[in-house]
This record gives structure tokens, C-alpha cells and sequence, in this order.
């Protein structure tokens, strides 16, 4: 009567068989191994990177256990961490002759010791968190005010020339905290302003106002349109950030949207947090400024300009070819005026290039400046953690209208791409701040797992052993039932990658503890049905019935605690509660069926069965 | 082996109110040292910026102190943490002062007073995201005590749920008092502990109410507190084996876990103890007084039928 049908066994057997399987690559450990990744677009990993790598560490005589490529990056594993960095040192001196200008980032990584087929079936080993393999956390939040203030900067300068080519007259666009206001003399001018303005700017929302004798017009930006400005605004920084890590060489950096205006930044086995710091604040933005061409070419100023002295409103420089210069400090045109950089080459010099796109304003604003300057020469400034550069200052041959420009000056194809980058990606949509950080040491890390291992280690064996004294055969099977619910759990981590944290670890441990309860329960209900004059088979029968109403309802109530803290927790908390809510799934599973299972087949098939080795049921 | 030979029902209920006077008393005393003392929150909650440091020889926490003074940081918190040789330097939030930037700074002063120190960890925590994190444990919370007395009152009866997550807020307020009167940290992990105990020992009561239901069904002739009694007495030995199992686990994360577990498993097993307690003689009073009866459970007009045949 105690009998699983067929179906019932094979499921058990797959899913154990399945828990095996993806537990399995965590038993193998990590080998120390270097990591060859791209840092530009044009750069592509590929199997000839793969072959190049190889060389290099056969001419260098380092001995490797493996180079694998995936689809962005090359990876060799090794013996142990000494190897791991003379091969690194050796990859990176290599591939990246020049250090100022890297094209790869090399970074020292851990590789799973796993075989290849294990790997070739996603069986990865669990993902552990930062507080289990050292590195730093940053929580950044991202400022969208600031974003939506400086859309509205923008739009206000677009205004002005729109009003300048539609010859509308107005008395001043001024930015007032969330909004513009646009002065006009008249009713009938207003009327025509806000109809061009209607056409040419969709994302405003137009409110006419009277201000005592003034007809003004004020302009907020659209809901929708601040929640695109802002949703942009935190797409490009992930972009800039991704592009500002790529040259820290880390092998694994998280960089992902947390919340609506927050960004999480995990860079594991990063130390130097201070470096770390100072590449995800950094920006670069172009300036374009006018050079003091009559001082330039005085050489008694120059000198000591050289000396730091140079005139009031100048600022010394040395162009990229040599040549001193001096530039004006007003600036003509920023690089918030900039939608777009790539780079290419000069039409007719064939020189590489660097092509700019400006907005409408900054179009018009630098038509007007190469006109009156014709003849004259302009620079453009790189800038670059509060200094400047200037990458080239040609002379002004024509008016150059359009919003096209081109940059190009004693720039390489591999130069002109990194500027086109840095513009494009270097300057940041909306301030970020800095609201949460975290650095763990390697070596604390290392700890942590121990920690949490021994903690799971050795209440897994003192239950074991309470349970097997006290509950004879049925206390070893429920045993088997944990150590089943423990494989199952740590399968599904690591099928789902699933990050583990050191609480992650303690919801282990506490999992265990508790889903010993559901056996407990199921083998205090087969005792009592045993007292009260049951046969054995009918009391395994009825006591498993009969529990199950309970251990799901305990169960439920749990996972409703686990589930809450799923939602509203962060961090620490999240971890928790991930293992948590998987612990108690998997534990239904194993206390009721795998149990149910095992004692089925030790005492299902028997049809003269005396007693049950359950412990003691004798009096009453 | 057998530990509980319990041949008679242990009269629980008639002293239902010697218990619910020594769960009261103490209740109002853990509000009261929460009211007087406080908890003591850690960095997650407050803001501020918490580093570790470790040494390669016992470290002089005064000295330390006025290292930190001597290059202007005051206000600082010096401990060992662990062993002798590690530091936990804690430093309030500071209006107008880079925080971000602490870390490193002081990791720098300290370097350069002893060449030995190595950071093991910093954490800095901005003052919006501790003001977030209370919130958002309140939530969770009030989200955990809404959803156990939903899934209650729809298995069970609405007099059970109350009385359940009574007996288990009782439970989250006794463990907040003795956070409260040692001013032990609290710290997210214990937030999860403090929750993870709500829902666990709501399981005990739920076992116990399970019994309630059935002996309400199977001993016909019995009076609200024999079948209460019965219940309890059916099920104390699977309770205390149960918890005892759960105490080994989370006894083993106590002594192997180290400090940051330290807090996390002490709340865990307060929760343990005072939960088989209260889930047990504070729940089931409570069920007794809100006037649960047999009629609850049993339909009337279907054990006439049974009478007459």
C-alpha cells in the first residue's frame, strides 16, 4: 500500500540527478586565470586574438592549463596566482605596447576548474557576492534634476535662435527654477512666438501668463518628456560608467539600474578604491574657444607665458604638434552643444578625423563665429579632469554653417576614435553622486566563506546526529531528505546564478534547521498513529497524510515572510531572502516526497511488517 | 529514544493567565527599555561611514584614536572587533563633508601611522538610502503580518490569525528589547533575522491550531480548554524537537558564523526561544478569550444527522 508509482521514483531520480549535475561545478573550485577583453568597438575579440595570446605565453614560456574564447573575451587558465601575473604582466606588455593608449583590457580573473561539458550545459558554480570574493561596491544616485535643469538650459538657447529666425521680437528667455519664461511687448507677438514654438519644440507645455505690463509665456517640459529626459539621462551615464571601467581591467564589473534613479556599480577584486573613485567622476568635454593669435606670435609674451604669466583673459597652451598658443578663456561653445562624434577621415587629406554633429543652437552660434573670424584661428580643447587640451586649432578658411564640423590635426585612426569616444561618451547626461559604498578585502572574503561554510558544515552534522539517535531509521532517512534539500538548493543557485552573499549563506544554514521540521512532524504522526494501535503500514500512510496540511501551511507562512523581505529588502537583506524563499520550496519537495520516496522502498514492498525502527512508541 | 512520555493533557489553560500576565510584563518591559534606551543602529540605518582595519600585531585602540584626532577626524568610534588585531573605526555623517571620500582619506592616516594596517572593508551609507532602508523594513513588516492574518483567517478563522500574529509581534518586540537593553547592533541582517522569526514561528502556532481543529472535530464531548490543552499536550514533543534542531543550526552560525553573523544568529535565537513560548501559551489563551468554539469548525446540523443514526 505504501507505493509510489513509477512516475513518482523517475521524477525524483531526475531531479536529484539534475541537482547533481549543477552542484557539481561548484566541487571543482577556480583556477587563476587572465582575462583578455576589448576596449573598443573596433576592436574585435576574436579566435585570432586567441591564437595571439597563445603565442605570447609560449614565447614567454609560461605554462597554461587552457585558452578558451567566448563571445567578448579570451581567457587562460592557470596553476596559480604567480604564473597568473608574470602571464598577465607578459599578456598586457604585448597587447598594449603603449600603456597611455590600451586597447585591451587584461585583467586577472578566477575560471571554474570545471570540465568542459559541464560548462557547455550552463553548469555554472554559484555567483558569489562581494562580501564572499572581495571588491567594491558603489551605489550612485543620479541626479534628475540636475538632468532636466540642463535640458532646459538647452532648449532656452534653442529658443533664442528660433525666436532670431522666425524675427519674433521678445524681451529675454530666462530659466526660472523648472521653468522658462519668455517676455513679449505685445499680445500678437506672443501669439506668433507660441505657434512657432508649438511646431519646432513638441516636449514643451505652454502657459500664457500677464505679468503686470509684460505679456509672458512660460514653458514647462511635458511629463512624458521629462520621464524620456530622465530615462535617457541614466541610460547614457550606465554607458559613460561602462566605458570609464573598461580601463580599470576588471574582469567582471556589474553596472546595472537599480531603482528609477539610482546605479549600482560592483567591481569585484578591485582594492584601490581611490582610483576606482576617480574614473567613474571623471568627464571629458570639448570646449571650442578663440586663440589670441596677435600675442601668440609675439614671442616676449610667449616667453612668459611659458613662465606662467600669460595676459589677463588668455591661458597658455601646447598644441599636440609642439607649438605654444595662448587662448582666450571665454568660451565660444561647449560640449553640451554636441549630439553626436565619430570618427572617420578627412576628404581631402585622407588624415583621420574626428566628425562632430551640433545642436541647432550651437550650429548657429558656430556659423556666426566662423564668419566674423574668418582668417582668424580657433581651438579646440579637449577637457579632461578639470584640465585642458588642446587637440587642434586650425585656421578659419570659411563660414561653416550646417552644424557639421571636423576636427583633424596630427591625429591617428586610433586617436581620433578615442576623442570621438571620450566626446561621446565622456561627459556624463546628469551629475551622480556617490550614496553607498562598500569595499571588501580579499582576505575577509575568504573568511566569510569559511565562516559560512563551517556555520552550515557543522548544523548539518549535529542535526544529523540528533536525528538519526533519536529517530532510528526514519531519523536517517529524513537525514538523506536534508542532504537532498541541500544539493537541490545549491543546484538551483547556481542554475539561476543567483548571487550569493554571506547571509545568503546563513539562509542555508537556517534553511536547514528549519526544514527539518517538516520531518519531524511527519515522524511524531507516524509514532502517535503507531500508539494508538495502527499497523505500521497504515501509520506511515496516515502520518504522512496527515502532516502535510500542517507542513504546508507552516510553509506557507514562511514563505510569506520571505517573500516580503524579497521585495523590500536590499542588499544584505535580498540575499537572505533569495536563499530563503528557494530553501523552503525545495524542502516541501524533499521532506514530503524524497521522504515519502526512501520509506516506500525501505518499507512499502514488505506485507508483514512487525514494527518501524522510528524509536521508541511503546507507551501509552 | 523518547524524551516526553506525557500520559495525561497538561492542564495549560487553567493557567492561561499566570501566562498571559509573565508575557505582558514582559512586553511593557522590552517597550520600555525600546522607549529609554533605544536601538542601537548600525551604518546601514544611520548613514555614516564604518571601516575595518587589521594589524598585523594587537592594536592600540587609543592610539588609533588620536591618530584619527591628530589628522582631524573627531567624532570617531574606535573598537576591536572580533580579535585584538582588528579595528572597526566608525564615523557619523558629517553635513558638508565629502563622505564618499572618508574611506580612503583615513585608510591613508592610518597607513602612514603604522605601515602594517591593511583596510579590510569600508562602508559608506548616504543619509537617504538609511532613511529608505527603515521605511522599507516597516513595509516589509506590515506586509509580513498582513499576509500571514489573510492566509490565516481564510485556512483557519479569523480569531485564530489575531491571536497568532499577536503572539508573534510579542515575539519581534521581545527581541527588539534585548537589542535595546544590551544596545547590540541592529543591523540589516537582524531586520531579516527579526522577520524570518515572524514567519517561522507563526508555524508553531499554526501547528498547534491544526490540532486545535481536529480535536474539535474528534473529541465531541470535551470543553473549550481540555480540547486546547490536548492540542498543546499532542503536540509540545514535535515542538520542542523541532526548535531544538533549528536552535543546533543556528547554535553553529553563533560560534563559527564570526561578528557578522554574531548579531543575526542571537537574534534568531531569541526568536527561537520566546517563540515556542509564546506560540504555545500566549497564542492559545488569546484564541480561548476571543471565544473560539467548537461550532466554528463543526457544522451543527451535520452531527445531528450523525446522532440520529
Amino acid at each position: 500500500m505504501n507505493r509510489y508509482p513509477l512516475w513518482k521514483y523517475i521524477l525524483i531520480a531526475v531531479a536529484l540527478t539534475l541537482g547533481l549535475l549543477y552542484t557539481l561545478p561548484n566541487f571543482y573550485g577556480e583556477a587563476p586565470a587572465v582575462q583578455v577583453s576589448s576596449v573598443k568597438a573596433t576592436v574585435k575579440v576574436d579566435l585570432k586574438l586567441l591564437g595571439r595570446a597563445e603565442e605570447i605565453l609560449k614565447a614567454a614560456g609560461i605554462a597554461h592549463q587552457g585558452v578558451f574564447a567566448d563571445q567578448n573575451s579570451v581567457r587562460a587558465r592557470f596553476g596559480d596566482t604567480e604564473t597568473q601575473i608574470k602571464a598577465k604582466d607578459a599578456i598586457e606588455k604585448a597587447l598594449n605596447p603603449d600603456p597611455e593608449n590600451a586597447s585591451y583590457v587584461v585583467a586577472l580573473n578566477l575560471l571554474s576548474r570545471s570540465p568542459a561539458w559541464l560548462t557547455s550545459m550552463h553548469a555554472l558554480p554559484m555567483y558569489l557576492g562581494l562580501d564572499l570574493r572581495g571588491g567594491v561596491h558603489f551605489l550612485l544616485q543620479v541626479d534628475m534634476k540636475g538632468a532636466l535643469t540642463k535640458r532646459l538650459d538647452a532648449t532656452a538657447a534653442d529658443l533664442r535662435s528660433l525666436m532670431r529666425d522666425k524675427g519674433v521680437r521678445h524681451g529675454g528667455i530666462a530659466r526660472e527654477r523648472d521653468l522658462l519664461a519668455i517676455r513679449f511687448r505685445d499680445a500678437e507677438t506672443r501669439n506668433k512666438a507660441r505657434a512657432a514654438i508649438e511646431i519646432s519644440q513638441p516636449d514643451l507645455l505652454l502657459t500664457e501668463v500677464q505679468d503686470g505690463a509684460d505679456f509672458k509665456l512660460t514653458a514647462t517640459l511635458k511629463p512624458e518628456a521629462q520621464k524620456r529626459i530622465q530615462e535617457f539621462a541614466i541610460k547614457q551615464n550606465i554607458t559613460t560608467l561602462h566605458n570609464r571601467i573598461n580601463e580599470l581591467g576588471v574582469a567582471e564589473p556589474v553596472i546595472q539600474q537599480q531603482g528609477a534613479d539610482r546605479i549600482v556599480v560592483q567591481l569585484p577584486g578591485v582594492q584601490d578604491t581611490a582610483k576606482a573613485k576617480d574614473i567613474l567622476g571623471r568627464t571629458a568635454t570639448l570646449e571650442v574657444r578663440m586663440v589670441d593669435d596677435e600675442n601668440s606670435q609675439n614671442p616676449a609674451v610667449m616667453e612668459e607665458a611659458a613662465k606662467g604669466q600669460p595676459p589677463v583673459g588668455t591661458e597658455y597652451y601646447v598644441e599636440r604638434s609642439g607649438a605654444p598658443l595662448l587662448v582666450k578663456k571665454q568660451v565660444v561653445l561647449t560640449g553640451d552643444r554636441l549630439t553626436d562624434a565619430q570618427p572617420g577621415f578627412d576628404n581631402q587629406t585622407h588624415e583621420a578625423a574626428v566628425h562632430l554633429t551640433l545642436d541647432s543652437a550651437g550650429a548657429r552660434i558656430f556659423k556666426d563665429v566662423t564668419r566674423e573670424s574668418v582668417g582668424k584661428r580657433m581651438a579646440i580643447l579637449l577637457i579632461e579632469k578639470g584640465k585642458g587640451e588642446v587637440i587642434t586649432a586650425p585656421v578659419i578658411r570659411t563660414e561653416i554653417g550646417g552644424g557639421r564640423v571636423q576636427i583633424s590635426g596630427r591625429m591617428s585612426t586610433v586617436e581620433a576614435n578615442d576623442v570621438a569616444l571620450l566626446l561621446r561618451a565622456g561627459s556624463l547626461a546628469a551629475p551622480m553622486e556617490i550614496i553607498e559604498e562598500r569595499t571588501i578585502g580579499p582576505s575577509l572574503g575568504a573568511e566569510n566563506i569559511e565562516r559560512g561554510f563551517k556555520s552550515t558544515l557543522y548544523g548539518f552534522l549535529a542535526i544529523a546526529v540528533f536525528m538519526a539517535i533519536y529517530y532510528l531509521m526514519f531519523g536517517l532517512i529524513s537525514v538523506v531528505a536534508l542532504s537532498t534539500n541541500l544539493l537541490m538548493l545549491i543546484a538551483l543557485l547556481s542554475m539561476l546564478q543567483a548571487t550569493l552573499t554571506l547571509p545568503g549563506i546563513a539562509a542555508i544554514a537556517l534553511t536547514l534547521g528549519m526544514a527539518i521540521d517538516a520531518n519531524v512532524l511527519i515522524n511524531e504522526r507516524i509514532r502517535e498513529e503507531l500508539r494508538n494501535g495502527a499497523t505500521p503500514q497504515a501509520a506511515i500512510s496516515a502520518g504522512y497524510e496527515r502532516a502535510f496540511g500542517t507542513i504546508l501551511d507552516s510553509n506557507v507562512t514562511s514563505l510569506i515572510a520571505g517573500l516580503a523581505l524579497l521585495i523590500f529588502g536590499s542588499g544584505p537583506v535580498r540575499g537572505f531572502a533569495v536563499v530563503h524563499c528557494l530553501g523552503i520550496l525545495t524542502s516541501m519537495f524533499s521532506s514530503v516526497v524524497v521522504s515519502r520516496g526512501i520509506v516506500n522502498l525501505v518499507y512499502g514492498g514488505r506485507r508483514k511488517l512487525a514494527g518501524l525502527a522510528i524509536g521508541n512508541v511503546a507507551w501509552k | 529514544m523518547e524524551f516526553f512520555k506525557i500520559r495525561k493533557d497538561i492542564p495549560f489553560m487553567r493557567h492561561a493567565l499566570v501566562f498571559n500576565v509573565i508575557s505582558l510584563l514582559t512586553f511593557v518591559a522590552a517597550v520600555f527599555f525600546l522607549a529609554t534606551k533605544g536601538l542601537h543602529f548600525s551604518v546601514e540605518f544611520t548613514g555614516g561611514t564604518l571601516i575595518e582595519v587589521n594589524y598585523p600585531q594587537a592594536a592600540d585602540t587609543q592610539k588609533i584614536r588620536d591618530t584619527l584626532a591628530g589628522a582631524n577626524f573627531t567624532d570617531t568610534q574606535v573598537v576591536n572587533f572580533g580579535s585584538s588585531r582588528d579595528v572597526l573605526i566608525r564615523m557619523p555623517l558629517k553635513p558638508g563633508q565629502d563622505s564618499a571620500a572618508l574611506g580612503s582619506s583615513i585608510a591613508g592616516v592610518l597607513q602612514q601611522a603604522d605601515a602594517g594596517a591593511q583596510l579590510k572593508r569600508v562602508e559608506f551609507v548616504g543619509p537617504q538610502v538609511g532613511k529608505e532602508l527603515a521605511e522599507n523594513g516597516a513595509i516589509a513588516l506590515l506586509l509580513v503580518i498582513f499576509g500571514i492574518i489573510v492566509y490565516l483567517a481564510l485556512r483557519f478563522e479569523w480569531r485564530f490569525a489575531v491571536s497568532a500574529i499577536v503572539a508573534n509581534l510579542h515575539d519581534v518586540v521581545i527581541i527588539l528589547g534585548f537589542f535595546a537593553f544590551f544596545q547590540w547592533e541592529f543591523s540589516l541582517p537582524v531586520l531579516a533575522a527579526v522577520l524570518a522569526v515572524l514567519g517561522y514561528s507563526v508555524n508553531e502556532s499554526v501547528v498547534v491550531f491544526d490540532r486545535v481543529r481536529e480535536n474539535f472535530k474528534k473529541m465531541r464531548k470535551a470543553t473549550v480548554p481540555q480540547v486546547i490543552d490536548s492540542a498543546i499536550t499532542g503536540t509540545i514533543s514535535r515542538t520542542i524537537i523541532t526548535h531544538g534542531s533549528t536552535q543546533l543550526a543556528v547554535l553553529s552560525m553563533l560560534v563559527f558564523g564570526g561578528e557578522v553573523l554574531h548579531y543575526f544568529a542571537l537574534a534568531l535565537t531569541i526568536g527561537i526561544l520566546f517563540g515556542i513560548y509564546s506560540s504555545v501559551l500566549v497564542a492559545s489563551p488569546l484564541v480561548m478569550w476571543l471565544g473560539v468554539s467548537r461550532d466554528q469548525f463543526v457544522k451543527p446540523q451535520k452531527s445531528k444527522e450523525e446522532a440520529v443514526v
